[in-house]
C-alpha cells in the first residue's frame, strides 16, 4: 500500500497543473466535432423550415402527384411521385450494371492480376472516381449517346418484346438507359474499392485450405472469398447506390426529361430529383424554390437511410472479423 | 492438386517429371490461351469487316466473348468441367477489368482530342464578358478565377474544422460524442452535392432574403462536402503516428497540446497534405451546389466572394452544354480539359507528396 499511495495522489497533482493551452486546444477540437454535428442538423433543419412554406400551400398530394406546377403564388400543385420513381430507376440501372463488374474488377486486382502491376491497376480504377461528374455529363451527351445508338437499335430489335426495351428508340439517345450507364461508370470505383478491401482481408488460412483440397482458383473464390466478402460487397453497393441516387449533373445533362412515370428505358422521359432541382432552380419563381427544397428534403432522407444502412452493414462486418 | 493451377497462374516454366504429369490429367497446351485469343480477335474483326461496321470497341467485345466461349468449350473437351469453369471465370474477370478501362480511356481521349481544338493561351486568359453565346470568341479566365476563389475559401473553412475534428477523434475522443461524430461524418460523406447546395440556399434565404447568389455561398456549400473527406483522411493519418512518439514527449514533460502541435502534426504532415489535396480535387469539380449558390450566368471576372454571381469551371462547362451550339460544345470540351488537367495535377501532387515526405515509420 505504501507504494500505491504516492501514485494515487500523483494523478490529481498532474491534473491540478492544467495549462491554459491544453484547455483551449481540447475545447477547440471538441468544438469542431460538435460543429460538424451542428452542420448536419442544420442541413436537415433549414431544409425542413424552408420547404414547409410550399408544402403547406400545396394543393396536391406531395407524394402521389407527378406534375410540378410550383412556380406560382396561387394554388401550387406539385409532387415527387415521378421524380422519386425516376431517381430510383436510374440508380437501380446503375447498380445492376456496376455491381457484377465491380466484383469482377476487385477479384481481378486482388487474385488475378500479376502482383507487381496490381497496385497500378487499382490506381487506374480509382482514377475513374477523380473525374468530375460534369465531365462525365459532357462525355455522355457529347460522345457516348451517339456511340450507343447502334447498340440501342440492336437491343430493341432483339429484346424489344421485354417492355423495358420497347421501341421506338429515342433518336437523340438522351434516355434513362444512357444516364444509367454513365451513373454505373461513376459508382464503379466506389463498389470496387469496398469489395477490394474485404477480398484482401479474407484469411489466408481459408484460401489455402480450399486450394489444399484441390479446388481450382474459381472454386477457392466461390467457397472462401465470396462468402467472407459478401457484407463488404453489399455495403459497397449500398454506398454506390447512395451516390447514384444523389448524382445530379450527369443526369441533368444527358436525360431529356419529362415528368411522367415511364418504364421504357430506350425512350426519352422520366427525371430524377437531383437533376430536376438543378434544371428548375434558375427558373423558379413563386413557391418554386421552396418546393424544390422540399424535393431536396426527400432526396436527403432517401440517401440518409441508404447510407446509414450501408455503414451499418459494413460496421457489423468489422465487429466479427 | 495445387500444382495443377500453378503453371497457368504464375506462368513459371518447367515440365514436371513423367509421374507428376500423369497425375495431372490431360491439360491444354500452354500456347492454347494466346492462340485462342488471337484467333478470336481475327475472327471478330474479320466478321465485322465483312458486315462493314468495324468499330474497335465492338471488335474487342466480340473477341472477348468469343475467347471465353472457345476456351471454355476446349477446356471442357480436353480437361474437365471444373477446369473449364475456372478458365471461363478467369476470362470473365479479365473482361470486367477491361470493361472498366474502356470508359476511362474513351473519356480521357475524347476530352483531350476535343479539348485541344480550342484550348490555347487566348482561351485561358479572356473572360466571356461581352461575348454572345454563339460568337467565336471568349474564354474561361473568369471561371478559373471563380474556381480558385471559391475552392480557396472552402478550403480555408474546411481544413481547420476537419483537422481539429480529426485531432479530437484521435487524441481526445472517448465515449459517445466521438462515436456519434465518427458515424455522422461517415453519413455526411454521402450527402448528395445538390442537397448541400439547397442547404446554403435555405440558409441564405433566412439570412439575406431570397435570390442572393455569391461566391461565399458556393464556398460554404462546398465545405459541407469537403469537411467529412478531410476528417476521414486526417483521422487515418493521425492514427498512423506511433504511440511511442507521444509517450516520449509526455515523458519529457511536454503538455498534451504542444505534443500534438510539435510532434504529432509534423509527423503526419505529409499524409495530411495528401488528404487535403485529394479532398480539394474532389470538390473542385462539384457543379450542382455552385449552380444553386454562386449562379450560372456570370460572364465577367469577379474576385469578390461576397458580391455578385461567380462563374467556376464546372458550372461553365454545364452552362455551355445547356446552350447547345457547336461553339458552346467546343468551349465546354476545352474547359473540361482544363478542369481535368487541374484535378490530375492535384492528384499527382498528392501522390508525390505522400511518397516523398512520408515519415519513416519503423525501420
Amino acid at each position: 500500500m505504501t507504494t500505491t499511495d504516492p501514485s494515487a495522489t500523483a494523478p490529481p497533482q498532474i491534473r491540478g497543473k492544467r495549462r491554459v493551452g491544453d484547455v483551449v486546444f481540447a475545447n477547440t477540437a471538441r468544438g469542431s466535432g460538435i460543429l460538424i454535428l451542428a452542420i448536419l442538423a442544420g442541413v436537415a433543419a433549414f431544409l425542413i423550415i424552408q420547404s414547409s412554406d410550399a408544402l403547406s400551400a400545396n394543393t396536391a398530394n406531395f407524394f402521389t402527384t407527378e406534375s410540378w406546377e410550383a412556380n406560382t403564388r396561387e394554388n401550387p400543385a406539385f409532387g415527387v411521385a415521378a421524380l422519386a420513381f425516376g431517381t430510383v430507376l436510374a440508380a437501380a440501372i446503375a447498380l445492376v450494371i456496376a455491381t457484377p463488374i465491380a466484383i469482377g474488377i476487385a477479384l481481378f486486382i486482388v487474385y488475378y492480376a500479376p502482383r507487381r502491376i496490381a497496385a497500378v491497376l487499382g490506381y487506374l480504377v480509382d482514377l475513374l472516381a477523380a473525374i468530375p461528374s460534369v465531365v462525365y455529363g459532357l462525355w455522355g451527351i457529347g460522345y457516348l449517346v451517339f456511340e450507343l445508338q447502334g447498340f440501342y437499335d440492336g437491343l430493341t430489335t432483339y429484346l424489344g418484346w421485354i417492355p423495358l426495351f420497347a421501341g421506338p428508340v429515342s433518336t437523340t439517345g438522351r434516355t434513362m438507359l444512357s444516364a444509367g450507364i454513365v451513373l454505373a461508370v461513376m459508382i464503379l470505383p466506389i463498389i470496387t474499392a469496398m469489395s477490394r478491401d474485404v477480398f484482401k482481408q479474407v484469411p489466408q488460412g481459408h484460401r489455402e485450405a480450399a486450394l489444399a483440397m484441390g479446388a481450382t482458383r474459381w472454386e477457392m473464390i466461390r467457397m472462401a472469398v465470396l462468402p467472407f466478402g459478401r457484407p463488404g460487397v453489399i455495403g459497397g453497393a449500398m454506398l454506390g447506390l447512395g451516390r447514384a441516387l444523389g448524382e445530379t449533373m450527369a443526369v441533368a445533362m444527358i436525360l431529356s426529361p419529362s415528368l411522367v412515370i415511364s418504364p421504357f428505358l430506350l425512350q426519352s422521359g422520366n427525371q430524377t430529383i437531383a437533376a430536376h432541382i438543378a434544371l428548375q432552380y434558375p427558373e423558379a419563381t413563386g413557391y418554386g424554390v421552396s418546393a424544390l427544397i422540399a424535393a431536396g428534403l426527400v432526396l436527403f432522407a432517401i440517401t440518409l437511410v441508404v447510407n446509414m444502412g450501408a455503414r451499418f452493414v459494413v460496421a457489423r462486418r468489422k465487429e466479427f472479423s | 492438386m495445387t500444382t495443377t493451377t500453378r503453371p497457368q497462374s504464375t506462368g513459371s516454366a518447367g515440365d514436371g517429371p513423367q509421374a507428376q504429369r500423369s497425375m495431372r490429367g490431360r491439360s491444354l497446351p500452354r500456347a492454347a490461351a494466346p492462340a485462342v485469343l488471337a484467333g478470336s480477335a481475327i475472327a471478330a474483326s474479320g466478321a465485322l469487316l465483312a458486315v462493314g461496321s468495324f468499330h474497335l470497341v465492338s471488335a474487342g467485345l466480340i473477341t472477348a466473348v468469343l475467347y471465353a466461349l472457345v476456351i471454355g468449350i476446349a477446356s471442357a473437351a480436353v480437361e474437365n468441367p471444373r477446369k473449364a469453369k475456372d478458365r471461363l471465370v478467369t476470362a470473365v474477370v479479365y473482361i470486367c477489368f477491361g470493361a472498366a478501362m474502356l470508359p476511362l480511356l474513351s473519356l480521357l481521349t475524347t476530352v483531350v482530342l476535343e479539348g485541344l481544338k480550342r484550348l490555347d493561351g487566348y482561351f485561358l486568359t479572356v473572360s466571356m464578358n461581352g461575348v454572345t453565346p454563339s460568337m467565336d470568341a471568349g474564354g474561361v479566365y473568369h471561371a478559373i478565377v471563380g474556381t480558385i476563389a471559391i475552392t480557396g475559401l472552402a478550403a480555408l473553412i474546411s481544413i481547420p474544422i476537419g483537422i481539429f475534428t480529426a485531432i479530437y477523434l484521435v487524441e481526445y475522443g472517448r465515449g459517445r460524442l466521438a462515436k456519434a461524430i465518427t458515424f455522422f461524418v461517415d453519413v455526411m460523406t454521402g450527402i448528395p452535392s445538390i442537397v448541400a447546395g439547397l442547404f446554403v440556399v435555405a440558409l441564405w434565404m433566412m439570412l439575406f432574403g431570397p435570390g442572393q447568389t455569391n461566391g461565399a455561398a458556393g464556398a460554404i456549400s462546398l465545405s459541407v462536402l469537403m469537411i467529412p473527406v478531410v476528417v476521414r483522411s486526417s483521422e487515418e493519418m493521425l492514427r498512423l503516428v506511433p504511440q511511442e512518439l507521444r509517450e516520449a514527449s509526455y515523458a519529457l514533460g511536454v503538455p498534451k497540446w504542444l505534443t500534438i502541435v510539435k510532434v504529432v502534426l509534423p509527423t503526419a504532415v505529409a499524409g495530411l497534405t495528401t488528404g487535403i489535396m485529394l479532398a480539394l480535387a474532389r470538390v473542385i469539380g462539384e457543379t450542382a451546389p455552385l449552380v444553386l449558390t454562386a449562379g450560372s450566368s456570370a460572364v465577367a471576372i469577379n474576385w469578390n466572394l461576397f458580391n455578385g454571381q461567380m462563374m467556376s469551371l464546372p458550372v461553365f462547362i454545364y452552362s455551355q452544354v445547356r446552350m447547345g451550339g457547336a461553339v458552346n460544345m467546343e468551349r465546354a470540351w476545352a474547359a473540361a480539359l482544363t478542369l481535368i488537367a487541374i484535378v490530375m495535377l492535384l492528384f499527382l501532387a498528392a501522390r508525390l507528396i505522400s511518397r516523398l515526405f512520408a515519415p519513416k515509420l519503423g525501420r
